[in-house]
């Protein structure tokens, strides 16, 4: 995927998301990304944040922490 | 197999509460007030003579053969337009019925030719069987008076010939028409002996306003109207029953055959969806399915610049298995997947996405509703528990105001868009909310009470004010909201529809609607009864398109209009089982009946029954695929019956990721564009050869029925499971009604559906299981499935794909009803007579300021692409919109579509394109070489002795 592409995405999906309170906004954003997409899309996306995470949501950001906390943790969000 | 001729009982069914017993030659029959004699008398096996009347169109009283006796009555009524009355006695047979009758008969045979056994209606003939029926015996009166016998006959149209020298003026035809089909294009032309059936002012049938329904053809008594496939072949000797393999209507029909030739498809008065009716394509364009362009043999080569050659079953399985796992070998588990198809059965969708989940090992599956539906499973599951329209088709005639929303149904779904149309004279009332004036908004005896234009891309906002004035004005349902909604969630979506920006008084701007028409369109859905919600692709094909999904299912939860006749929110699917390949766990994310893969407790049923692990990790969506692939980590594909390279946006993305992959396997009936970037190729079979089910949009469970053998010599599914066990997963069902018992014991919607229950009650609607052992025609009536409805907060985003100075149109795009989606079937028959090519309409305004006229080239770009095609001045489409279909591979429309998708499913979006449209003369470069690669591609070399390849 070109990261244009998956920063788009993923910052389509935090808009969604933005109109919801901040803590369940960044909730849905985690559980979307972990519910739809494929590992290989969301390592690209670690990697990306990884790396200064530019053109991305700040919602998208905190969603990906949570979700490499959960992923840690071994915790399913969905 | 069904009986040749289905019972007519001359008039209509009558509902009543109040039942009327009555005696008809001594036999005591009781029925719904407001039944005829003549059906009364049908229902107790007398068949009173008849030839104006039949069941399907309301009784006219013209013949006069159908008389009948009635006890205390002066003369001799006409049994077809005299009611039933309790304790009436009737007679149906008498000497002076008898005489009267022949009277009749013999008028009638004296201006109708002679020629009954070389008649092509010989046999099925209403009149012939009439005059026997009568006893005539003699015609006093000659030929030699005035008479219609050197009638020309109007061959004009492909599928049936108009013979008036045969015609008996009984209006059948006329009736059939405006009743059964909404169209209202014939009339019966002069008075008494010059009465004559016409097609518009002395136009030919395809000069007309005729749509080729067939509707007059069924009706007619005689061989004045008649099919020229039983004038080729002559009258059929069986039937079996089946179902249309073209849209998501799923209308019934009886196959009408000579030995395993198909000699005429007759929609079925029993098809639940259909009751009896059918378009153009269902009736008549089935000949794709012996096309000389069908493959019959599988078929292989090494590279996609090599001829293809045909080889056995054997090698083509056993070449596939090797090249599938010889991918995974080299580039992991999750390089390869399969993409599944609407077009195929349930039981076909679900062994392929049984393949990729237990054979491949992962979960990258996906389906063509990937591009249509996609934003309808998430949205709808959101705001209601799962993903499906919430009525059956019927429910539609307790409907007092349809808001249609981005769907052209006479076009797209014709035979519910008749039904929405007789429901329309009858009064209901109707908003159209789409950017095109589509025929819905003004034909014969229907007007749209509100036609809210909008621009494309402007949906949710349009939506959000619909809400805001129910919200603002005090038309919210509340009792029905406190009952069965979230109160957190519907409290919070209050406030933020009631803000002032949702008003339309500000989102004018955006939608281009005025804000008066916007709050009278909203009142009227609010407060003008039963309100239904009817949508088409206009609402998914968005940025926004699983955001306004959930505005619909707001809007219709705020009003109270869900669980019961008459309301609901309802998709109008495009393809004939899309509903059906998402239930089967299609998605890449669900397991069948929309469960998702991460549930563990889910899985281990399914890993049990298969014996297989499965992985937790949703799969590749469609497009994640193609990114995929051009980015070297998926590099094997197994597409079912789609046609993708045409079908899908950005075609040159498509191309180039199919390009990069190393093993493209396709299952099709023709070397479709895909397969020009195949490997393997598996001829499929067509609906006629298939035995199984589709699912219609209403949820309906409707058999699909072998009228002939495979010509391919394995049934789809067959090969499938020949393939996986030549991976090293065995996979064996005697029959497609194991794949379904499966499917049954898998999936608790569908745990009580089986082939026996489906051939016993006709089909069944699911939910189907102990609580609803007969199906569920209605959802969500005593409660919602996700237990309380779920308010979602839908906050307009406007897409990124904006117009500019090079770009200053938008392009949006759609189908018309002579064609179906990527036309590989409609092309392949008569029905180009209609389309023979895709055309762009521009408005008056954006062609004067192009230089454009009537029928010029025009190239058509975008910023990824351009293409070449003719344009149509209209008026149809708003000023700054161009509109176009995409039927023709050649026109290649998604050379122009981009890669901008819905937030939430990937759902691409068809609907809006910045474009320019400038005068060509010649097709565009992508047009060139597409012709050239095309004709390589697909070269077949000259048979030689199998070889096991690589
Ligand atoms: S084919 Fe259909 S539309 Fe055409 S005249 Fe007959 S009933 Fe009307
Ligand atoms: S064309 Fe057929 S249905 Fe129509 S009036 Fe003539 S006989 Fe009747
Ligand atoms: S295409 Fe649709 S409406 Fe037409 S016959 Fe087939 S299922 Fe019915
Ligand atoms: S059938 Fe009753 S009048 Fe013709």
């Amino acid at each position: 995927m070109k990261s244009t592409d998956m920063i788009r995405m993923a910052n389509q999906i935090a808009t969604y998301f933005k109109s919801y309170p901040h803590d369940e906004a960044v909730a849905e954003t985690a559980g979307h990304i972990k519910s739809f997409w494929d590992p290989r899309m969301r390592d690209a996306l670690y990697a990306h944040v990884g790396s200064g995470g530019s053109g991305l949501d700040d919602l998208v950001r905190e969603a990906v922490a949570v979700l490499k906390r959960g992923s840690a943790e071994g915790q399913a969000i969905r | 197999m069904a009986s040749i001729k289905q019972m007519d009982y001359g008039t209509p069914e009558r509902v009543s509460d109040t039942q009327v017993t009555l005696d008809i030659d001594g036999r005591v029959v009781m029925v719904p007030a407001g039944t005829s004699i003549m059906r009364a008398a049908a229902e107790a096996g007398i068949n009173v003579p008849k030839l104006c009347a039949t069941d399907s169109i309301e009784a006219f009283g013209s013949c006069r053969l159908c008389m009948v006796e009635v006890e205390g009555r002066k003369g001799t009524p006409a049994s077809c337009t005299t009611p039933v009355m309790p304790g009436m006695k009737v007679k149906t047979q008498t000497s002076r019925l008898e005489k009267l009758r022949r009277g009749v008969m013999e008028l009638y045979i004296s201006d109708h030719p002679l020629d009954c056994l070389t008649c092509p209606t010989n046999g099925d003939c209403e009149l012939q069987d009439m005059a026997g029926v009568v006893g005539l015996r003699q015609v006093r009166y000659g030929f030699d008076g005035a008479n219609h016998l050197k009638a020309e006959k109007d061959e004009s149209n492909p599928y049936f010939t108009f013979d008036p020298s045969k015609c008996i003026a009984c209006s059948r035809c006329v009736r059939a028409c405006a009743e059964t089909q909404g169209t209202f294009a014939l009339t019966i032309a002069g008075r008494g002996f010059d009465s004559i059936v016409s097609a518009g002012a002395e136009e030919s049938f395809m000069d007309s306003e005729c749509v080729s329904c067939g509707a007059c053809v069924q009706a007619c008594p005689t061989a004045t109207l008649m099919e020229k496939s039983v004038i080729e072949h002559g009258m059929p000797e069986h039937a079996v029953q089946t179902t249309c393999a073209y849209c998501g209507v799923g209308c019934s029909f009886r196959a009408e055959m000579q030995g395993d030739t198909v000699v005429r498809m007759v929609p079925d008065k029993e098809g639940g969806a259909n009751e009896g009716h059918s378009c153009v394509k269902g009736r008549f364009a089935w000949g794709y399915a012996t096309h000389q362009d069908r493959i019959y043999k599988p078929m292989i080569r090494e590279r996609i610049t090599d001829p293809w050659r045909e080889v056995s079953w054997e090698d083509a399985i056993g070449y596939a298995a090797q090249r599938l796992r010889a991918v995974q070998a080299k580039y992991g588990n999750g390089s390869i997947g399969g993409i599944t198809s609407s077009r195929c059965t349930n039981e076909e969708v679900f062994v392929v996405q049984k393949m990729v989940r237990a054979a491949f090992g992962n979960n990258n599956v996906d389906t063509c509703a990937r591009v249509c539906h996609s934003p309808t499973g998430y949205g709808l599951k959101q705001t209601f528990g799962t993903s499906a329209g919430t009525q059956d088709f019927a429910s539609v005639d307790d409907t007092d105001v349809m808001l249609l929303i981005g769907a052209n149904p006479t076009d797209g779904h014709p035979v519910f868009g008749s039904r929405m149309k007789k429901r329309l004279r009858q009064g209901a009332k109707l908003i159209v909310m789409d950017p095109r004036r589509i025929d819905l908004v003004k034909s014969p005896h229907v007007k749209a009470a509100h036609h809210l234009q909008l621009r494309p891309g402007a949906n949710v906002a349009a939506v959000n004010a619909l809400a805001h004035v129910i919200v603002t004005e005090g038309l919210v349902d509340e009792a029905f909201v406190a009952e069965r909604c979230d109160p957190v969630e519907f409290d919070r979506w209050r406030a933020f529809i009631a803000e002032p920006r949702n008003s339309p008084e500000v989102t004018e701007p955006l939608t281009g609607i005025p804000a008066s028409e916007m709050r009278a369109a909203a009142r009227l859905y609010a407060t003008g009864g039963n309100g239904a919600i009817y949508y088409g692709l206009g609402v998914t094909e968005h940025s926004q398109g699983s955001t306004m999904v959930m505005g619909m299912a707001n809007l219709a939860m705020a009003t109270g209009n869900i669980g019961r006749r008459g309301v609901g929110v309802n998709p109008l699917r495009g393809q004939n089982n899309v509903q059906g390949s998402c239930d089967m766990g299609s998605f890449p994310h669900e397991l069948s009946g929309y469960r998702h893969v991460s549930d563990d407790a889910v899985r281990s049923v399914f890993e049990e029954v298969w014996q297989a692990a499965l992985d937790p990790e949703p799969g590749l969506r469609i497009p994640n695929m193609f990114d995929a692939a051009t980015h070297g980590t998926f590099k094997g594909l197994f597409v079912q019956g789609e046609d993708i390279a045409q079908s899908d946006p950005n075609t040159h993305h498509v191309t180039s990721a199919l390009e990069a992959m190393e093993c493209v396997i396709v299952q099709d009936l023709f070397l479709n564009e895909t397969a020009t970037f195949a490997h393997i190729f598996f001829p499929g079979t067509s609906f006629l050869e298939k035995d199984g089910t589709f699912t219609n949009a209403e949820r309906r469970i409707n058999r699909v029925r072998q009228v002939m053998a495979p010509k391919t010599g394995k049934a789809e599914w067959q090969v499938i499971c020949d393939l996986v066990t030549a991976m090293g997963y065995p996979m064996h069902y005697d029959n497609a009604s194991q794949i379904m018992d499966e499917i049954a014991r898998l999936t608790p919607t569908f745990r009580g559906v089986s082939f026996e229950k489906l051939d016993r009650l006709g089909s069944v609607q699911w939910p189907c299981n102990d609580a609803a052992p007969e199906g569920t025609p209605l959802m969500h009536v005593d409660g919602f499935i996700r237990g309380k409805g779920r308010f979602m907060i839908t906050e307009f985003v406007p897409t990124e794909e904006r117009t500019s100075r090079y770009f200053p149109l938008i392009l949006t795009t759609g189908r018309i009803l002579s064609h179906y989606n990527v036309g590989a079937q409609t092309r392949r028959t008569a029905n180009v007579a209609w389309h023979p090519e895709d055309i762009l309409e521009v408005h008056p305004h954006d062609a004067e300021e192009r230089g454009l006229r009537d029928g010029d080239l025009v190239s058509l770009a975008s910023r990824v692409g351009g293409t070449t095609l003719r344009a149509k001045i209209s008026d149809r489409m708003p000023q700054g919109v161009v509109y176009t279909t995409f039927h023709h591979p050649v026109t290649g429309a998604n050379v122009v579509t981009t890669e901008h998708s819905d937030w939430a499913t990937n759902c691409p979006e068809y609907k809006v394109t910045a474009v320019q449209v400038t005068r060509s003369n010649q097709p565009s470069d992508w047009q060139v070489q597409y012709e050239s690669d095309g004709i390589q591609r697909r070269q077949i070399a000259p048979a030689s002795p199998p070889q096991a390849a690589e």
